[in-house]
């Protein structure tokens, strides 16, 4: 077979953006801005050298962590950080469930669908720490601002994931409970719980797991938990304690993935 | 030429998938490989070019003991081993020319195969294989916008880009419709002659197998229990490769030789 | 009407139970268990709460609300030079989250690592670590070690986007197609070329979802990172919040609003685009 009347180049087509002019013009922009956005930064290199050196003190601490010294501290941080966890969890599920519901368009009226929907808005668009930054200043310094805080926020979180669930939830399912004649209580158990519920317990065990993580990092502006004492500490240059509490946070979140993983296998 | 010398395979979980299997193919010649599900025809032909790996045994592609490379030795050998594969699998994403060029990977250094820079020669010869194929207008089409028989037509040109010395073809049309399989079988011993190629077709069509390969193997629970041309496969040879009980409720039926032999396969293939 | 009469219903039991009495007790003594265990937690946690304070929030509430409207427009202009920090801290945060995560995520997907007994847990370790740790608390570190400024933002940004990214792209990796893969390899092709032939052009799209998404989440994770030193829009909240420039606030929290709305835009077009 004789090859030798074949073209000898070939090249492949562009695949995203087919005009060659954008695609010139969207890398020279792309170098640009990269060029200006590291040209903006202002980096004192004495003070990064002279960092690195803690950074290596900070690296040994996590290596050699010191569990001992500031134990009542880390204990005390820890129990608060593991209540407020647990406490505002629950609330946000007893909360979320009914505004859930009024978010999905399917099962309500126009009103009420608005209003939940918006809270939900409000909710999930401002982040923890500037929600516990309002409630510190309304309520005060400690865990009770904490767990305003992470109930607050999984109410959004929880609240849209469920009405979109209903709202994706099987229509023909609702209509064969609601053509048995069922009233709308009777429907909400019948036909949107089966189809929601695992869902909703695994969704739980999540934000069980994100509040933990977010209860370590609200204690900066002093809502309490262990973020409080991470702060102190890290404020004390003690890396070792410092160390301590963030394996003590890593192993709470393995501990708590692997626990809710399984529970989720159990419930599906 | 290859020759397989006591060839084995036992999964880690016990199962033994070959016992034993040794055969000689000269160049030029196609081999069907018959035989039901899970008799062990695609680790068969998979050991030869070892992306399962064989418990014991020889392969032997010229003089050189495949079984016995390691690493790059492993992938110049490769190179020499054409594979066309039942569901095609083409990169689906990477367009048609792509996907035949990639059957040069194995000669070209890393850097010319990432920025798709290959050697001319390597760009003329792919756009041969699509001439003949039938495919050269969809040389810049994404692979996954083509239909099956398209599809194996790629496959078929990425395999014989690596200029191979044999050609291992698993299953090639148990994706397609009757009649582009025999087109696909048609093309494949047309483009075997051109090159006097060898080539292993491991093939669940008995009908369509005798009418295309010269020589067949019946493989029945990882032992080859038929070697011989299509003509000598008779009806108490494929009720013992087959089993017992399927072939004979299918049977009655049946005249001369082909229409039969599709049933018990699908049983086969059913449990 | 013509039913034969062993259908009629007097045959049948009239008691129906969804559950046998067995579970149903563990299930009540699971629901009282959960109830206990939040009284004692509510117990511990209000232990020192002081209930004067949280009386007095809704006049505290009404009064920092009347002092944050009107919010002070002139404020903005300043804000403007802290705006493009917080984008550039997200940006260049995620670009190098991405890269670093990459490798991490082929040494943790079961198909690719050279090894699932030493290299895989070291992997999973790496992003586990990154995971748990808030942006916040990486950007607290960071502060102290390198000094404030975006920097120290930067690396947060990406310590953190590590761990997202790498976990959602070895899953990714996971569910690739083996037979393309295996196909590219029986070419004779080296192990880079198969990364390069066989799993990109599969991951690739994968791979830039994912990348715009955090991209996303960084935008509003650098927006508050100012506050223990880092940089951009937060280092002004803070301020303002230091002084009581409540109206200053406002501002800020309106322009942080409006930066996440479009990026979240931007993100869902890009990545609408690819898929």
């Amino acid at each position: 077979m004789s090859a030798l009347n074949y073209p000898r180049h070939w090249k492949r087509p562009p695949q995203i953006i087919h005009h060659p002019g954008w695609r010139r013009a969207l890398s020279v922009a792309a170098v640009v801005y990269l060029v200006l956005a590291i040209g903006s930064l202002e980096v004192d290199w004495q003070r990064v050298s002279i960092g690195l050196e803690r950074g290596q003190r900070f690296v040994m601490g996590f290596l050699q962590p010191d569990f001992v010294s500031r134990q009542r501290d880390i204990v005390s941080g820890l129990s608060e950080s593991l209540t407020m966890t647990l406490t505002s969890t629950v609330v946000g599920i007893l909360i979320s469930i009914p505004i859930g519901i009024g978010a999905a368009r399917n099962l309500t009226p126009r009103p009420v669908y608005l209003i939940c929907r918006s809270i939900i808005a409000v909710s999930r668009s401002l982040q923890e720490i500037i929600i516990a930054i309002f409630l510190v200043a309304m309520f005060g310094f400690g865990p009770f601002a904490g767990f305003l805080t992470l109930a607050f926020a999984t109410i959004g979180f929880l609240a849209k994931l469920l009405a979109d669930d209903i709202e994706e939830a099987s229509s023909t399912q609702l209509e064969a409970i609601r053509a048995t004649g069922a009233s709308w209580w009777q429907m909400i158990n019948y036909a949107v719980e089966p189809q929601v519920l695992p869902r909703l317990i695994g969704l739980s065990l999540y934000r069980l797991d994100i509040n933990f993580r977010e209860s370590a990092v609200i204690g900066i502006v002093g809502a309490g938990g262990i973020g409080a004492t991470l702060n102190t500490a890290i404020d004390r240059y003690e890396y070792d304690s410092a160390g301590a509490i963030l394996l003590i946070i890593i192993a709470i979140v393995m501990v708590s993935e692997y626990v809710s993983g399984l529970v989720r296998k159990w419930v599906q | 030429m290859l020759t397989i010398k006591g060839l084995s395979k036992t999964y880690r979980t016990g199962d033994s998938a070959l016992k034993n299997v040794s055969l000689t193919v000269p160049g030029g010649q196609i081999i069907g490989l018959i035989g039901p599900s899970g008799a062990g025809k695609s680790t068969l032909i998979r050991c030869i070019n070892r992306l399962v790996e064989p418990t014991s045994g020889q392969v032997l592609l010229g003089d050189i003991d495949l079984t016995r490379l390691g690493g790059a030795g492993l992938r110049v050998q490769r190179r020499r081993i054409g594979m066309i594969f039942q569901e095609y699998a083409l990169v689906e994403r990477l367009t048609v020319m792509e996907n035949v060029l990639s059957g040069r990977l194995g000669y070209v250094p890393f850097w010319r195969s990432w920025t798709r820079r290959f050697p001319g020669e390597d760009i003329q010869r792919a756009w041969a294989l699509l001439d003949r194929v039938g495919l050269m207008d969809h040389a810049n089409k994404r692979a996954d916008t083509l239909s099956g028989g398209q599809r194996q037509r790629v496959g078929i040109a990425r395999a014989l880009a690596q200029a191979p010395e044999l050609l291992l073809i698993d299953e090639p049309t148990a994706s397609l419709d009757p009649r582009t399989s025999r087109q696909i079988m048609r093309l494949l011993t047309e483009l075997c002659a051109e090159r006097q190629l060898p080539a292993i077709v491991n093939i669940h069509d008995v009908p369509l197998a005798r009418q295309f390969v010269q020589r067949l193997i019946g493989l029945r629970a990882g032992e080859v229990v038929f070697d011989g041309p299509p003509e000598a496969l008779d009806e108490a040879m494929l009720t013992h490769i087959y089993g017992e009980e399927e072939w004979q409720t299918n049977a009655p039926e049946e005249d001369d030789a082909p229409p039969a032999p599709a049933m018990p396969e699908a049983r086969a293939l059913a449990s | 009407m013509n039913e034969p009469q062993h259908h009629s219903p007097q045959h049948y039991s009239q008691l129906w139970q969804w559950r046998t009495p067995r579970t149903k007790l563990l299930l009540w003594a699971g629901w009282l268990a959960l109830v206990a265990l939040f009284v004692w937690c509510w117990q511990v946690m209000t232990q020192d709460t002081i209930w004067m304070f949280v009386q007095d929030a809704p006049s505290q509430a009404a009064d920092i609300g009347s002092r944050m409207v009107p919010p002070r427009w002139s404020y903005l202009p300043e804000l403007l030079k802290p705006l493009w920090d917080t984008l550039n801290m997200a940006t260049l945060g995620t670009l190098g989250g991405v890269i670093m995560a990459v490798p991490v995520a082929f040494l943790a997907a079961r198909n690719t690592t050279p090894s699932v007994a030493l290299v895989r847990p070291v992997a999973l370790f790496i992003i586990v670590t990154s995971r748990s740790i808030n942006s916040l608390i990486w950007a607290l570190l960071l502060v102290a070690v390198i000094g404030p400024g975006l920097l120290a933002g930067i690396v947060a940004i990406a310590l953190r986007s590590i761990g997202f990214v790498a976990k959602l792209l070895y899953e990714a990796i996971e569910e690739t197609d083996a037979r393309q893969i295996e196909a590219i390899t029986a070419t004779g092709a080296g192990r880079a070329q198969v990364l390069n032939y066989g799993y990109l052009p599969q991951l690739l799209p994968a791979f830039c979802g994912i990348s715009v998404f955090r991209w996303d989440i960084n935008i509003r994770e650098s927006a508050i990172l100012g506050l223990v030193g880092a940089g951009g829009l937060g280092l002004k909240l803070q301020a303002s919040l230091n002084v009581l420039a409540w109206p200053q606030v406002t501002m800020i929290l309106l322009l942080i609003l409006g930066t996440v709305v479009v990026s979240e835009w931007v993100s869902a077009r890009v990545r609408r685009a690819i898929i």
